[in-house]
């Protein structure tokens, strides 16, 4: 109370003049439109508000840090295994959705393909030691049948052996009894696809004479009424030559990445083996210059000017067409050789089309009238109907075997 | 009292006795100097320059030699000036508020009798009330106003003549006992 009295004035002036200070700030207003008592205060307060955070948690810390670690060791082995728990629930995750992609592609080859497709999940493996063999979730109750084949969208698995009410066996196309017909996509070489207990196959009865690339493709044949035609079975490893056949191992591609789900092929339909895709990329060929068909009828033109006797009497047999309405190389009947226009005519048809000296074919130039009638058109009978060309007859008149053989077998199925 | 001497300092507390003035005096010259201050520079431009109120506190804190009565009367003064200005409030409050706690501080050393010392608190008072309303627009209210020191001191010795008379007639007011 003495220092009251004794600082009373000064006391009260500067409360008069704090108050006026906070009426100030009250109405006052900073640049960013807060009342610069707002300002005031903060300014003042997070200072200490700072320090004392600053202590209290430095303090917390110190406290839960250093002091209190009786409980520590429990936390680290409870943390411990709550990674080892989320490890194995990354891991399922992880399984879970290579699993749902694999289902994914199933489902679009399934919703693809023409044949009729019973998804399956493989849900063991067989007892035996050498024994390829799995158990799928589908039996006779699904409509499973023994010997009915299971793919995958990469290749055949296998087929089925065993029928059971609620699952089936399948024979690997590794277990050494699998057998199915194959035939390759370049040459057409057929062959008996054979599982060795390996990972690897071979495909038997191929002879010597016969050419198999490496890395080239085979494909179910459908010769074996089990695969449909067009399945791919596996890619050429290794070629030898053996006797009395080629030894030509190929990997199948069903298996390659594992069998979690597969397809039983419930009605199979053959299709084509799909063709081989060329290695050469296209060439860009450039427009001609612009003056090129210039220089070509000049020189039309000019060989036009002295014309040989046979271009004298090709124009005479042309004009003879022409006047008559006939086109050569089309239809049988002639046109009348005995009316022919006067030479003078003829000779300037050569003039009027310089382009028909040079693009087609000269006659023989002593061949006769008659020589010109029966000269072949440009698409003779034979090919014209559909037949392959005489050098090819040999490999496509084995496609033309399989493709009845092809049909014969859908109709089985 | 004697005010012949020409000492300008006092030689005791005692020599300095605290004048009286009726309540309708303090009333009634403050708001009269307010009124000054707010009208009639809008009629005579040229007497812009003064500052009444200040020259009213100044003299109240003198003459009453009070700390407490010279700055409440600054504060309320001050305000009732900022309320008729686009100031905020406290702005001259706080100014004259310091005006009138000095001049009642200065008042018990001085022999406020004297018309040199008048004269001169009132030219001082004038460039101290000028220099902090300055630097209060400048800190509180982030404005930049100009300092303009050769014109606060004209107008400081202008106000301190026009103090001296009005001194004189104010003391004409002062009550008999």
């Amino acid at each position: 109370m003495d220092f009251l009295n004794r600082y009373r004035n000064i006391t009260v002036l500067f409360l008069v003049i704090f108050g006026q200070l906070l009426l100030l700030a009250v109405q006052v207003k900073s640049d960013r439109n807060v009342p610069i008592i707002r300002v005031w205060t903060v300014t003042a307060i997070t200072p200490f508000a700072r320090v004392l955070e600053a202590l209290r948690g430095g303090g917390t810390g110190f406290f839960r840090n250093y002091i209190f670690l009786h409980n520590a060791d429990a936390e680290n082995r409870r943390l411990h295994d709550e990674v080892d728990r989320l490890k194995m629930d990354n891991i399922f995750l992880r399984d879970q959705l290579n699993t749902a992609d694999r289902a994914h592609a199933l489902a679009l080859f399934q919703q693809h393909t023409q044949s009729k497709t019973l998804a399956a999940i493989v849900i063991a493996s067989g007892a035996g030691v050498n024994s390829k063999v799995v158990f799928v979730d589908r039996g006779s109750g699904s409509g499973v049948e023994r010997g009915m084949a299971v793919v995958t969208p990469d290749g055949i698995v296998g087929k089925v052996v065993a029928v059971y009410p609620t699952a089936s066996q399948v024979l690997l196309v590794t277990d050494p009894d699998f057998a199915a017909g194959v035939i390759s996509q370049k040459g057409g070489v057929r062959g008996t696809f054979k599982g060795q207990g390996s990972p690897m196959g071979l495909v038997d009865y191929v002879s010597n004479s016969e050419k198999v690339e490496l890395g080239e493709w085979f494909y179910t044949s459908g010769d074996d009424r089990i695969f449909p035609r067009g399945f791919p079975v596996g890619v050429v490893k290794s070629v030898h030559s053996g006797s009395p056949f080629q030894q030509v191992l190929v990997a199948p591609s069903g298996i390659e990445h594992g069998i979690d789900e597969v397809l039983i092929v419930i009605e199979g339909v053959h299709r084509e083996i799909p063709p081989v895709q060329t290695a050469n990329q296209p060439v860009y060929i450039a427009p001609p210059p612009p003056d090129a068909d210039a220089v070509r009828e000049a020189a039309a033109a000019e060989a036009g000017a002295t014309p040989t006797e046979a271009d004298k009497l090709r124009a005479i047999y042309q004009a003879a067409g022409e006047a008559q309405g006939h086109e050569y190389g089309r239809g049988y009947k002639p046109p009348d050789l005995l009316k022919l226009p006067a030479p003078g005519n003829a000779t300037a048809a050569p003039a009027s089309n310089g382009a028909t000296p040079s693009q087609s074919p000269p006659s023989p130039a002593a061949a006769p009238p008659a020589a010109v009638h029966a000269a072949p058109p440009a698409a003779p009978p034979a090919t014209a109907s559909g037949a392959p060309p005489a050098p090819k007859t040999v490999p496509n008149q084995r496609l033309a075997n399989q493709a009845a053989g092809a049909q014969s077998g859908t109709s089985g199925h | 009292m004697d005010y012949s001497g020409g000492r300008v300092l006092l030689s005791s507390q005692r020599e300095g006795q605290a004048t009286h003035y009726s309540p309708r005096v303090l009333i009634f010259v403050p708001l009269a100097a307010i009124l000054f201050q707010v009208y009639v520079p809008q009629f005579f431009e040229f007497l812009h320059f003064l500052e009444l109120p200040m020259l009213v506190v100044v003299y109240f804190a003198l003459m009453r030699r009070s700390q407490l009565g010279g700055l409440f009367l600054g504060a309320l003064v001050g305000i009732a000036q900022d309320s008729l200005t686009t100031k905020p409030l406290g702005m001259y409050g706080i100014v004259k508020t310091l005006v009138g706690y000095f001049a009642a501080s200065v008042s018990v050393r001085f022999d406020v009798e004297h018309n040199l010392i008048r004269g001169m608190l009132c030219f001082f008072f004038y460039l101290f009330h000028q220099c902090l309303y300055w630097v209060m627009e400048r800190a509180l209210l982030g404005h930049q106003p100009p300092f303009e020191v050769q014109s606060w001191l004209v107008q400081g010795g202008l106000n301190a003549i026009v103090g001296l008379a009005l001194f004189h007639f104010l003391d004409k007011l002062r009550s008999s006992a």
